[in-house]
Order: C-alpha cells, then structure tokens, then sequence
C-alpha cells in the first residue's frame, strides 16, 4: 500500500458536482426502470473468446504463435526452396560452411574456421544457406527437412496420446467404480516405470524408424493425458451443474458431450501443448543416442548428432538444428504456459 | 464521555487494475470509542473490507493507493507510520479476525506457536512464559484440553474452533481495537452465535473497541453500538444502532432492513428484495450509485452526487430526498422529514 | 526425462489416496512397500520378455562364428533353454543379487559392471542435484517476492530457456564454447574435479529450470494465502512472514519434485556421459544399448528403475513428515 501526499490531490470526479448546486427542476420522480436494474452489468463473453482475448494479451504466446507458423511453413516449404534434396549426395560440394549473398555480416561468409572462403578456393558458384555436410547434401533442405520429420513425429505422437488418453480417462471416471479402480492400479504400475527405459526397449524391438519412435512414445504418453483427463472429469462430476443436468434427465451423451467436454478441453489442450516439445526432445534424444532415424532421413535429432560429431571444425552443422529445435522447444513451451493461463477458468471474473 | 480512539476521516481508496484505476473507498469517515462496537454493514464489494485493511495497512503493496484520508489511531494517523512503526501497531494494539478460519491459520504451524508469535515479537516474554500465554488465551476462547491443544495444526480443529484460535491470536496482546472482518460468515449458524457471544464477553473483559464487518443485519442487531452502512465505496447512513434500525433515512438501508427475514412479522408481510445488483465501480457515472436500484429515484440523482446531511450529532446520510425541494409525498413519510 | 514432461507425471503426493483409507503409519508404508514390489516384478518380467523380441543376437560378430560356435556359446548364457526356464532362471539369480555374466566383457559380471561405473554417475548427479535445486530455489523465491520485475522476467526467461533447450544441445555448446574455443575446462576427459564441471552443469540445467518454475509458483501461490495476511496482521515483520510462513510452507511442495528430477539426471546422464566421456553408467548403458549387450541392459534398466521407484517412495514418505497436514491416519482433512 503506498501513501500518496495528501494535501495536493484533485478531488474525485464524481465529487466535482458537488460543488454545483443542481436545479430544482431535477427534483422530479424519475422511477426506475427495471429493465435496465435486472440487466446484468458486464457484457456476457463466451468462455472461448475471453480466453482468446487473454492469450493474444500474453506476448510470449504471441511471439511463439508466430514463430511456430513460421518454423512450420518452412518445414513444409523449405525443402523445396531450392533444387537439392534432402538425400542427394555431392561430395564435391561436401563441408561447405553456409554463404548467403548480404548476409555476410551475420557470419554467412562462406569461410571456413581458419577464415579461408572455401567456396573461392574450391571455385563453387553456388551458395549454401546452411552450408553442405560431409558427403555435400545441402544443409538447408535438411534442416527443414528434419523439422518436418520431428514435427509430424511429435504431432501425430501427440495426437494418439490424446486418443487413447481421453478414451482411458474418460471411461475409467465416467463410469467409476471398479472399473475405475482397476484401471488406476494398471495406470500407477506404469507411472512407476521410467519411461525411457520403456521407449528405449521398444526401440530395440521395432527397429529405428519413424513409426517405431512414434509407437514408443505414445506406449508411455498416453498416461499422462489419461490422468488429466480423469482428473478433470472426476472433479466436474462433483460439481453442481453437473448434478443439475442430471436432475433435469440429461442422456450420458449430452452430459458428455456439453458438460463434460467441453470443460476439460482446456487442460486437454495444455496437455498436448506440453506433450508436443516432449516427443520432440524424445525423438532428438534418441537419435543421439544413436537409436533415431536412420541414414538418409533427417531429423532435428540425427542431424544434431551429426553436427555434434564435427562441431570442432564444422559448428555450423551444430548450431542451425540447435537453434530450430531450441526455438520449437521455447515456443511450444510458452505457448503452453500462455494456453494454460488463458484457459485457467479460475482466472476468469 | 470518552475520547475517540479511532478516527477514520475522509478515506480514499484505489487500486490500479489492467483498466485503469477503480476507487474502491470514497471519503469513509467514522469513528470508534473505547470499548464500543462499529458495525460496517453492505453488500459484497462495497468496500467494508477494504476499508478493514486500509486501517491494518495490509492492502496489495503493488496496487493499492491511498490518495487522501486520514486513520487516527489514538491521535497519530497510521498512514504516516513506517512500515516498521505499523508493525508495532499491528497486533498488539489493532487486531484482525478474518472471514474464513480454514484459510486464516497457517496450516504447517503448530496453533500454539501460532499465537506466540506474536505475543514473542510485542512483548518481553520468555519461551515458556509466552506458552503459558498462548494456554490462557486458548482456555480464554474456550477451546477444550487447551494444554494438549496447543501443540495441534489447525486441520485438526473444526471451523468453530479455529475461528476462537483465530480470536485468541488476535486478542492475545490485549489490543485496544479488534477488526473483525465478517469473523462468522463461513460457519454454521449455531456456531455463529458462540463466537459473537465470545466476542462479546471478551470486549466487556478487555475493554476493547471493536469494528464489525458484516452483511448480516441479525448480527449487527445483536453487536453494534454504531452502524456505517457502506454502498459503492461509501458510507452512505451512518448513525447509532437505534438511529439505524429505527429513523432509517437511506432507501439503501431501508431496503437491506426490508429484506431482512423477521421472527415478528406476519406472514402475509413478504421480504422485499432490493432489485438489481451493486454496480461495477470502474464504470460509475457522477450521480448517486444507489440511484439504477432506488425506488425513490428523481431526475437529479442520476448526475448529481448526494451530499451530506447531518440529522444529529451521530446520524448523518447521503441522499437527495432528505433535500427540501424533495416531491412531497415522493418518498415515506419517515424519510426527510426532519428537513421538511 | 524433460522437464515439460514432468508437468505430466508429476508425482504428485500420491498419499492423498491412501491416506483417506485409514491405515497407520506402519501400515502405509507396508502398503507402499509391498506395491513398489508389484511394480519391481512388472518391470522385471516386461523387461525380459521385451528383451526376447528383441532381434539380433548380443554376440560380437555373429556372422564370423561357426555354427558349433554359436552352440556353445549359446549354451554357455543358458540361451539354448526354452524361454520360460531362462525367465525363472532370471528371477531366481536376480533375488539372489546376480545380474548375469556381460556378453560383451568375458567374465564380467553385470553387478560388477555397475559398481565400477556408478560412482562417476552418482557424483555428477548429486552436484549437479545439489547445485541445480540451491540456485532454482534462489532464482525462483526472489522471483516470486519481486513479482512482475526485471529480476523476475530474468529469471522466468531463465527457465523457460532451461526447461526447453535439451540438456545435450546445450552440452555439445558447452563444451564447444567453454571447452573448445576458451579452452577453461577439460573438453572430454575423466581426470581430476574440473573435468566434473562441465558435465555437471549441463545436467543441472534443467534443474534450475523445474525447480525455478516450481518455486516461483508455490511462493506466489502461497503470498496470496490468508494466513499470510494472518501473519502480517500479527505485526511480524516482513522477513518473519516470508521465512517462516511464506517459504516453509512453498518448500514442502518442492519434494515432490525430487522423483522427476532423478528421472531428468539419469535420462540426462545418457547423453551427457557420452558428450563428456564421463565413464559413467549411462555411458555403460548407451554402449549397451548399441552393441545388444542384453544381460547389460536388462541389469541397468533394472537399476534405474529401482532407484526411480525408491526415489518416489521415499518423497512420499518425506512428504508426509513435513506436512502436517498429511498423517496417513485420515484424520479430519481441511
């Protein structure tokens, strides 16, 4: 609480009529009008605006919605950009650092560690946004080739999550019970298992590959979604409206569908939001390790291995799938957090 | 007669939210002897708990200002106090009981260190001397095996129970003003009674003057001395208990009396509720607050702000009718009529 | 395991559903024990028959052997056995404290090969543990009290940038920057405290991170507790009310962290032991892991998972000592 000077101040607004004496003429009933009594004061905002409204206030999420729309489009586009693909090998072309015409400045010169500008001593025309790796395949393509990889990894990773998670969740606290009761000791049995270990194994069964690191992920996944949801769910029943609609002869699928559903999306959303960047630092993880993709697919994951593998004399090949993952990581976190902010219904007034 | 030990004069309140800034508190003003009981009485958002922080200081640092006003504690205006010396005050010579005793208490602390606490920090006492004051307190509120009690954690008290630790807490220094802040709100009504029974048998033991939050008019019946009944901000009735229930001059307050149930009244007599909802303080125009949910509304209340009319030395109100160019027969009888 | 994950599985105090059964103290912890047990049991079985599917076989070389090679290799692990009699075999040697023999090593066993590989592990584990949790807490306590400042940005940024970045990326620029190019600490080496440093704080990234985050949370939660407002009405002075009200109470939460961030070290040590060539068991554990060293894997999976689940029975139990509120006697609940 702060303490202003209290000699100086201007009186308040409302207190300046005070000062004038009202005419005599005012002095006349003037009913209330009722209408406009009953009327509730604040305009009503659909739950789903309001938290657009909050999100689109939260400058990180922002930041991140755009960044993600970018790095997005450029996954989908950017392998297409120029005529190199992902796959095709030019060892003439190989250990290129990156050279953009004007960009020079930010380091894009085309040299190499000992400041030589390899492309002059090699006499190469073309220039390499992203440089060439070890075998002269074009870094740029990769790259958003890999972010591609890793996105549709982690999207459809986390979409299955959800399917199999809010399936799980719902029937076992809907319909509670035993069934409730059995299907929570299966869910804390698996909670108790790291589930590394569990991807890792799997990942020795399936053999590397993208569906393989797909299955993995959501062979755990899923019990974080399902616990959320039940949660949520177990938590709505118990509250008053709920009980209402029954009174009132709602079916269990209008009870689910716009009572239930609709207020556990929110935390549903967050969920993915955080499941997202999880099955991307997963697959990156693995890939590693040396248990990703493999050759010649590209994933964030693969070609940060590779880049680590000659980051002393080539660091480029490090530094842009780093920085791609570690932008998508940021934004999908802070999108999540604005997400979870913006859907708090606690938050609302 | 005795000197006024709390004078609050012309207190204003604001806060700065996202859109912009909101007086929460517009020219509160009463006052307090020692050993009497102020009832604030309003709806939610009126402001009567601000107010009760605004006397402890313990509004959001961040938000809250107070612009102009006075809060005269035996003479000395608390505003002007440092932090430092606030803390001094607080606790030991004005106190606070909130609302809701299951949040009120710190639940990883001991009840009987709770209370120490403070006795520990506002007067010289041993470890084992302050103990032995914690016991009396909670004995004094009339908490059970208080012995065994003392080194209990307030979940394993019921509502009731926590509120009279709550009350020994605030109490344990003797202070000379006891703020309760709607101190029954949250229990059940049998308990209710207990604990302004309590409260009042310790006021009479202490001689403390006491400062009432409450919307609940059976309460105030029951404990006032005095009554500031509070609308948007500000005390729009003020007088004595009896100048309150019975030379009601605000619609305001005779509406929250008409909507009181009464044991006495007939059947046939209905509650009447006041229409309509407290206005939202960020959009409030120039005239009276009260004037959308009046039934005595006239055309000069909607742009010009009542002023204050003294009926006594202690009742005083803030309303166009009780202007002489009021319509006769315009508002009850009982309304104005001094000034007619 | 990445920290965003540990949103998820936070372990929150799972107590909460026993303790409203009315079981004692003894009781709980029996409860506790036998069902660590079940778990242990699942892990082993799944883990073994897991490993079955697993194609390949773990010998170097196979294609150089000799099919009477193979045989008497294959009788040598037992692995000529049906696979029933191998999974008894198993359960029986593993209640024993018997791993089996490494494929890889001859004559080493696999209980040996992880006492000469945890003591790196387990030291860069614990400082990092030590160090990361002292600065998190640091960080986000100062970042709650000063609520919407500078110094809070600077440290909500902090760990956002700690939980998103993944440990190894910001090792390889670790050890790249701080080791290759300002040559300040060991590169890649095992020798002496300094080369402990590096791999250390690659891993405690993300727990500055976790805990920052959680901190910072539980602080600005409880400020706006009643009781605060309890306590400053007492007349306590303000660094009395957040050290013994504020901080105490946000502190008892910050345990239950503690099963995440095991699990976010031991994932971390994977990769970083390998960056830093810390010769470690995650180290172990990764070479395991390419060459199909079978009885190496299933033995340190095993033990990570051991470790897990005591980690997270041991939270809960500590949990219940700091939290008054929580006696496992389901006594009248807030």
């Amino acid at each position: 609480m702060t303490v202003k000077m209290k000699k100086d101040v201007n009186p308040i607004d409302s207190r300046l009529n005070h000062l004038t004496e009202p005419p005599d003429e005012l002095f006349v009933p003037a009913p209330l009008d009722r209408d406009v009594s009953e009327e509730i004061m604040t305009p009503s905002i659909s739950f789903w605006q309001e938290a657009r409204e909050r999100l689109f206030k939260n400058k990180g999420a922002v930041f991140s919605l755009i960044v993600l729309a970018l790095l997005t489009l450029l996954a989908l586009v950017g392998p297409a950009i120029n005529e190199h693909s992902y796959r095709s090998q030019n060892i003439a072309h190989s250990n290129l650092p990156p050279k953009v015409a004007g960009l020079e400045w930010l380091g894009f010169d085309g040299k190499d560690v000992k400041g030589n500008d390899v492309y002059a001593t090699r006499n190469i025309e073309e220039n390499y946004w992203f440089g060439t790796d070890e075998f002269g395949r074009d870094l740029w393509t990769r790259v958003w080739k890999g972010t591609q990889i890793s996105l549709f990894i982690a999207v459809v990773a986390a979409a299955l999550d959800l399917a199999i998670g809010v399936l799980y969740g719902g029937i076992s606290s809907f319909y509670g019970g035993r069934l409730d009761n059995i299907m929570q000791r299966i869910i804390e049995v698996l909670v108790g298992i790291p589930n590394l270990i569990v991807i890792i194994l799997f990942i020795l069964i399936l053999e590397p590959g993208i569906t393989s690191i797909i299955l993995a992920l959501v062979v755990t996944g899923w019990v974080g979604m399902a616990r959320v949801v039940r949660g949520q769910i177990l938590q709505l029943k118990g509250q008053e409206f709920i009980l209402a609609s029954r009174t009132l002869g709602a079916s269990n699928a209008r009870l689910i569908g716009k009572h239930l559903l609709p207020n556990v999306m929110g935390p549903i959303i967050v969920t993915v939001m955080f499941t997202i960047p999880t099955a991307i630092f997963f697959e990156a993880f693995l890939s590693f390790i040396g248990l990703g993709l493999q050759a010649p697919l590209a994933s964030l994951g693969v070609l940060i291995e590779d880049g680590y593998k000659s980051m002393r004399y080539f660091s480029y090949k490090l530094i842009f799938p780093a920085a791609v993952i570690s932008l998508i990581m940021i934004s999908f976190n802070l999108l999540a957090d604005g997400l979870r902010d913006a859907l708090d219904p606690k938050m609302r007034r | 007669m005795k000197e006024n030990i709390l004078d609050v004069d012309n207190l204003h309140v604001s806060f700065k939210t996202r859109n912009g800034e909101i007086t929460a508190v517009k020219g509160v003003s009463f006052s307090l002897k020692k050993g009497e009981t102020l009832a604030i009485v309003g709806e939610s958002g009126s402001g009567k708990s601000v107010t009760a922080k605004s006397i402890m200081r313990l509004l959001p640092k961040h938000s809250a200002v107070i612009p102009q006003g006075e809060i005269k504690f035996e003479g000395q205006d608390l505003l002007e106090l440092s932090l430092k010396d606030m803390q001094q005050v607080r606790g030991s010579k004005i106190s606070m009981v909130f609302q809701d005793p299951m949040t009120s208490l710190n639940p990883t602390m001991k009840i009987g260190k709770q209370i120490m606490e403070g006795l520990k920090k506002h007067q010289t006492l041993t470890k084992s001397e302050a103990r032995q004051r914690a016991l009396e307190m909670l004995e004094l509120v009339g908490i059970p095996n208080a012995k065994k009690r003392l080194d209990a954690y307030p979940h394993q008290f019921s509502g009731g129970m926590r509120q009279r630790v709550v009350i020994a807490m605030a109490l344990a220094c003797i202070p000379q003003v006891l703020i309760a802040d709607e101190p029954t709100t949250a229990l059940d009504v049998t308990i209710q009674a207990q604990i302004l029974q309590l409260m009042k048998n310790l006021q009479e033991k202490m001689d403390t003057a006491i400062v009432l939050i409450t919307h609940d008019l059976g309460v105030v019946a029951n404990m006032a001395d005095k009554v500031a009944v509070m609308y948007a901000g500000e005390v729009v009735e003020y007088g004595t208990l009896d100048e309150i229930f019975y030379e009601t001059q605000h619609p305001y307050t005779l509406g929250l009396l008409g909507s009181m149930p009464n044991l006495n009244a007939k059947r046939s007599e209905p509650l009447i509720p006041i229409p309509g909802s407290p206005p939202d303080l960020a959009t409030l125009g120039t005239g009276c607050p009260f004037a959308a949910r009046c039934p005595y509304t006239m055309a000069v209340c909607h742009d010009y702000h009542p002023r204050k009319t003294e009926l006594s030395e202690s009742h005083s109100v803030l309303c166009w009718l009780q202007d002489s160019r009021t319509p006769e027969n315009h508002a009850p009888e009982t309304v104005g009529s001094a000034q007619r | 395991m990445h920290p965003s994950f540990c949103f998820m599985v936070r372990i929150s105090p799972a107590t909460v559903v026993f303790k409203d059964r009315g079981v004692n103290v003894k009781g709980y912890i029996f409860k506790r024990v036998g069902f660590m047990i079940v778990t242990l049991f699942v892990i082993v079985t799944a883990t073994f028959f897991l490993m079955q599917l697993i194609p390949g076989t773990p010998f170097t070389n196979p294609e150089k052997l000799t099919e009477k090679q193979l045989v008497i290799l294959n009788a040598k692990y037992g692995l000529d056995q049906p696979v029933a009699i191998q999974y008894l075999k198993y359960i029986g040697n593993l209640l024993q404290g018997d791993l089996g023999y490494s494929f890889q090593y001859e004559g080493r066993t696999v209980f040996s090969m992880i006492g000469d590989r945890i003591g790196p592990s387990a030291f860069i584990g614990l400082q990092a543990l030590i160090f990361g949790s002292i600065i998190g807490l640091l960080l986000g306590i100062f970042s709650a009290l000063k609520h919407n400042s500078v110094y809070d940005y600077l440290s909500v940024t902090i760990a956002v940038l700690g939980m998103s970045i993944p440990s190894f990326v910001f090792a390889a620029l670790l050890q790249y920057y701080v080791g290759v190019k300002l040559e300040w600490l060991p590169v890649a080496l095992w020798e002496g405290y300094s080369s402990t440093i590096l791999p250390s704080f690659a891993l405690s990234v993300t727990v500055i991170a976790t805990v920052a985050r959680f901190i910072r949370s539980e602080m600005l939660e409880v400020l706006g507790q009643d009781y605060v407002t309890t306590a400053r009405a007492k007349g306590l002075s303000e660094w009395t009310v957040i050290v013994k009200h504020v901080t105490r109470n946000a502190l008892i939460p910050v345990v239950t962290m503690l099963g995440p961030l095991a699990v976010s070290i031991m994932t971390g040590t994977l990769v970083i032991e390998k960056i830093f060539s810390v010769p470690g068991l995650g180290e172990q554990f990764t070479l395991s892991i390419l060459v199909l060293d079978y009885s190496v894997i299933m033995g340190i999976t095993l033990f990570y998972s051991g470790l897990f689940i005591l980690v997270v029975f041991l939270v809960d139990i500590l949990y219940g000592l700091l939290d008054p509120r929580i006696d496992y006697k389901g006594a009248e609940q807030s």
